[in-house]
């Protein structure tokens, strides 16, 4: 990949690029996400309604539906795959994502429940499902403590816990087969009719939860190293990991709560950064933060328009595009 | 600096795995740890270096007590390179290198760019890494890479260097590269090496003190010559060994069969 020495690492420049790169993608996707739609809407009209000087059906459009939908599908963007960069580092494992820390099946669980047996509070579907997502997390963790965290004791908590609360979802979905439509289209993950509000739910955490994690990317650097060689270079590794967890935990969970469980940009956003900019996290987590935010940001412009007017959940045509394109990346770079 | 145990016991899942050790290590020398396996020296130099901080009794530097000290502050003056350390598969050799700098950095305080460069440099230097330092860690040689581990230790310019089995999985050639690059910088900085050996000759010919760890405890402390003695060898490691002095006038050993084998009847 246009290395000067063979056996050489990636040069500051090339990171630069690749970032850069990333940069003019989410400027793409923003474009891309506010201009398309099942509406026609003038270009110059679109430019007038955001700074103001637009009125009536196209400046409503613009103003409240496309607008917001695409800030949250750049935080929520943001946020899955900062959550999923730290996790692999933290959890010293390729495969980590947020799934592992328990935040999609408590969140499901949470959000599901909410749904089916108290139909007509949408409104609080997204709190409680954060209060789910964070209570998994936490649980996995309590039951994976035994004089601190072992990485390898997270993940089978996890997958414990994951599949307990997966069968709570089944069985949900088995009593109120009824009305299972809503609770199908929350699992999959979906930015429909996603506003303002969801926006101002989701922003705090993408800035607090950014700033955090760049501040502790050098952290993160010598927690890939191992827990042996960490210590030995002064890391409080303990408070590193559990710290470092709950950033992850946060960040995913606002995310989960607002858009369900949309499953595989934690996993593939990072992944790619990884194998395009690196292991160093001064980098990698930009990188993953642009690239999530451009990701989800298109696929959902491709998702609402593509089969208009069916609207496909974004979180399927993730997992359909991301596969091939993670085992792409696979193939070429391992 | 001396870096001393005070009655140090370990116990891992409730096996007692040392018990009331003693041991000062002298400072500037090269000592080395022996012993057969399961007798605790790995476990004696996690608790030396602080990388296990369950213990009983207390571990002193300069008489102040490590446990006292932080993490961070002990990191500059006592590093340790641990067994079978792995890096992210595109980190270079000076990126890794630049890792040993972190004690020197904090959340808070900005590091000082040109102390850490000449850090690197040095260490980059002391290991004969010059011209592999843009090199990814993961393609160099079991040897390069054992001294680029080193390079980032000495990057942490400690006045103490911990070493668990530096030669393990190495070829004689590089194991020696690696033992003369200790010794250069035993004898340039007077920096106090403390390291597990696994071969007994390689730490008769590199140290100036060995400990010999048996049975939860120290069953000996001194000299190479001291210490090499055909009692040792059988009580330690239940061999008979030949010992003779090579070339360079250093007493070295040959295993010739376990205590109470007659290995005369099994050859003919």
């Amino acid at each position: 990949m246009g290395e000067k020495t063979p056996g050489g690492g990636i040069s500051t420049g090339r990171r630069v690029l690749v970032l850069s790169a990333f940069a003019v993608f989410v400027v793409i996707a923003f474009v891309a996400s506010v201009t398309l739609g099942s509406v026609r809407i003038p270009r110059e009209e679109i430019w007038q309604s955001i700074f103001g000087a637009g009125a009536g059906t196209h400046q409503q459009i613009i103003m409240n539906i496309r607008l917001p939908r695409t800030i949250v599908a750049a935080l929520v963007g943001v946020n899955l795959a900062l959550s999923g960069a730290i996790l692999q580092a933290v959890m010293k494992n390729p495969l980590a994502d947020p799934h592992i820390i328990g935040i999609s099946s408590g969140a499901g669980l949470a959000g599901i429940t909410m749904m089916l047996v108290y139909p007509g509070h949408e409104y609080l579907i997204t709190p409680v499902a954060f209060v789910g997502a964070m209570g998994a997390a936490i649980v996995i963790y309590i039951l994976a403590w035994k004089n601190g965290i072992r990485p390898v004791r997270i993940i089978l908590a996890g997958v414990a816990v994951s599949a307990f609360l997966g069968a709570g979802i089944s069985a949900m979905m088995i009593f109120y087969s009824d009305k299972v439509h809503g609770a199908l289209m929350f699992m999959a993950g979906g930015l429909a009719a996603r506003s303002w509000p969801h926006v101002f739910i989701i922003l705090p955490y993408a800035i607090a939860g950014a700033l955090l994690a760049f501040l502790g990317s050098k952290h993160l650097n010598i927690l890939q190293l191992g827990d042996e060689i960490a210590k030995g270079l002064g890391l409080n590794v303990e408070m590193t990991r559990v710290v470092m967890t709950a950033l992850a935990a946060l960040l995913a969970a606002s995310a989960v709560s607002v858009v369900g469980l949309l499953g595989f940009v934690g996993l593939i956003v990072p992944h790619a950064t990884r194998l395009m900019i690196g292991s160093d996290y001064r980098f990698l987590l930009p990188g993953a933060a642009l690239l999530g935010a451009a990701v989800v940001m298109g696929s959902d412009t491709f998702a609402r328009t593509a089969f208009a007017p069916t609207e496909l959940p974004v979180g399927i045509l993730m997992a359909v595009l991301g596969a091939p394109f993670f085992l792409f990346l696979l193939r070429r770079e391992l | 600096m001396v870096l001393e145990t005070k009655n140090l016991g370990v116990k891992i899942e409730n096996n007692e795995i040392l018990k009331n050790v003693n041991v000062a290590f002298s400072e500037g020398k090269r000592t080395s740890i022996i012993g057969p396996n399961g007798a605790g020296k790995s476990t004696l130099l996690k608790a030396l270096s602080s990388l296990n901080t369950h213990y009983d009794g207390q571990v002193l530097l300069d008489g102040e007590d490590v446990r006292a000290m932080g993490r961070q502050e002990l990191s500059k003056k006592l590093a340790i390179l641990p067994q079978g350390a792995t890096a992210p598969a595109d980190v270079t050799v000076a990126q890794l290198v630049d890792f040993g700098r972190f004690p020197y950095r904090s959340w808070l305080r900005p590091s000082d760019p040109k102390a850490d460069r000449e850090a690197v440099e040095w260490a980059i230097d002391r290991t004969h890494l010059n011209d592999f330092k843009d090199r990814r860690v993961a393609v160099l040689s079991g040897g390069e890479r054992q001294r680029a581990w080193i390079a980032m230790a000495l990057a942490q310019q400690p006045q103490i260097l911990l070493l668990d089995e530096p030669t393990t999985y190495l070829d004689i050639g590089h194991q020696l590269e690696v033992m003369n690059i200790v010794d250069e910088i035993n004898r340039d900085y007077k920096m106090t090496v403390v390291m597990v050996l696994h071969d007994i000759n390689h730490a008769l010919q590199y140290s100036d003190e060995i400990v010999v760890v048996k049975n939860h405890g120290i069953f000996a402390h001194g000299t190479p010559k001291e210490i090499l003695t055909v009692d040792m060898l059988a009580e330690v490691f239940g061999v008979k060994a030949d010992i003779f002095v090579n070339s360079q006038g250093i007493s070295v050993l040959s295993p010739v069969s376990l205590v109470g084998e007659d290995r005369g009847g099994w050859r003919a």
